[in-house]
């Protein structure tokens, strides 16, 4: 897995994200174990402490679940996987169009571009045989 | 109980001010970023919690006692310049430390070492800078101490070889111990950090966890750092 941070934003809530996107992606599939504390630290070079924070909270969620000596589990519930995914989809597109309205596109202008974008990407695709 | 305190602890190098009235404290299992300029007191602030400078006011406690033989067999500490003998082989350097500390983990060293490819036959005074530096950082990590004062850790080292330090660091994490490092690398060390202690012209100017300036200030702490320290 790959961390990447900026540096506007609190780290924990960096690191929620990321492991809520590792979780959505499948690279945490569910009901798998976690990597320990420790270990998920060291992998993404943070403070264990920071890492303990971003879990606790995730764990709040219920998006992961302790047990007491075998450690961190992603949550079994699919819905629960999906409404996180829909979520974080939320999020993309929100900032998508805050960032085409700064650029000065109105709703209606915004959706006929992005449906040309994503029809010539496929064909381009299609072309080069992928 | 705090891992290290100061109480308006004051440091005069003769009429020289190093540092003016410092007090903190750091609690078990935190790891700190002691951040400042240049000539800000950092080193002066380490030197005087292992007892090698004597406070000129106020006092400075490790686990509650003032800095002595008492309290070097609970810190680790890693100068600003690499001093380990250079006539040895780096298993002699570990015999040496073994000898010298009770609480050094041989086998995490070994660990360390494999995997820095370092052979334990070869000698200190072949190896790189670099080289060195990490041989002496590992010697500080493996021992299991209360605090470990790191001055300048990353300094002299190429990104990759930062990147590993740090991840020894972070992997060597013991709840009941404090970490701190002196740096003007801030950018480097921020994510590894719990909480950053900011000195300048030897007073304290700021204590805060890294995730409250984040979410107070909407910046990281390099960037709060460049502000703050504005030339």
């Amino acid at each position: 897995m790959l961390w990447q941070f900026n540096s506007g934003s609190p780290i924990y809530s960096q690191l929620i994200h990321q492991i809520k996107q590792g979780i959505v992606s499948g690279i945490f599939p569910p009901g798998e174990r976690l990597p320990s504390v420790r270990d998920l630290a060291t992998e993404a070079g943070v403070n264990p402490n920071t890492m303990q924070r971003a879990l606790a909270e995730l764990e709040r969620d219920g998006l992961v679940y302790s047990q007491r000596t075998a450690g961190r589990f992603v949550t079994e519930d699919k819905d629960m996987i999906e409404a996180a995914k829909r979520g974080l989809a939320e999020a993309q597109i929100h900032a998508f169009l805050t960032a085409m309205t700064h650029l000065g596109y109105e709703k209606e202008e915004i959706l006929t571009l992005v449906r040309q974008e994503s029809e010539r990407e496929a064909t381009e695709h299609g072309g080069s045989g992928m | 109980m705090a891992v290290l305190e100061c109480n308006a602890l004051t440091k005069r190098y003769g009429k020289t001010p190093a540092l003016e009235d410092v007090t903190f404290a750091i609690e078990p299992g935190r790891i700190v970023g002691l951040l400042g300029p240049n000539g800000s007191g950092k080193t002066t602030l380490i030197k005087l919690a292992n007892g090698l400078l004597t406070p000129t006011a106020g006092d400075i406690r490790i686990c509650g006692t003032a800095p002595g033989r008492a309290t070097r067999s609970v810190v680790s500490y890693l100068p600003e310049r690499t001093c380990i003998p250079l006539w040895m082989t780096t298993r002699q350097l570990m015999d040496f430390y073994q000898d010298f500390y009770r609480d050094f983990r041989r086998d995490a060293a070994e660990e360390m070492l494999r995997h820095l490819n370092i052979r334990e036959n070869q000698h200190i005074k072949q190896m790189s800078k670099g080289t060195r530096e990490k041989v002496q950082l590992i010697m500080v990590m493996s021992r299991a101490a209360s605090l470990y004062l790191l001055d300048e850790p990353i300094g002299g080292v190429d990104p990759a070889t930062r990147d590993y330090i740090l991840s020894t660091i972070i992997s060597n994490y013991n709840p009941e111990a404090a970490v701190v490092i002196s740096t003007h690398l801030i950018a480097d060390v921020e994510r590894v950090l719990d909480e950053v202690i900011f000195i300048n012209q030897g007073r304290l100017v700021l204590q805060a966890s890294v995730d409250e300036i984040r979410e107070e200030k909407g910046m990281s702490v390099d960037e709060l750092f460049r502000e703050v320290f504005k030339c």
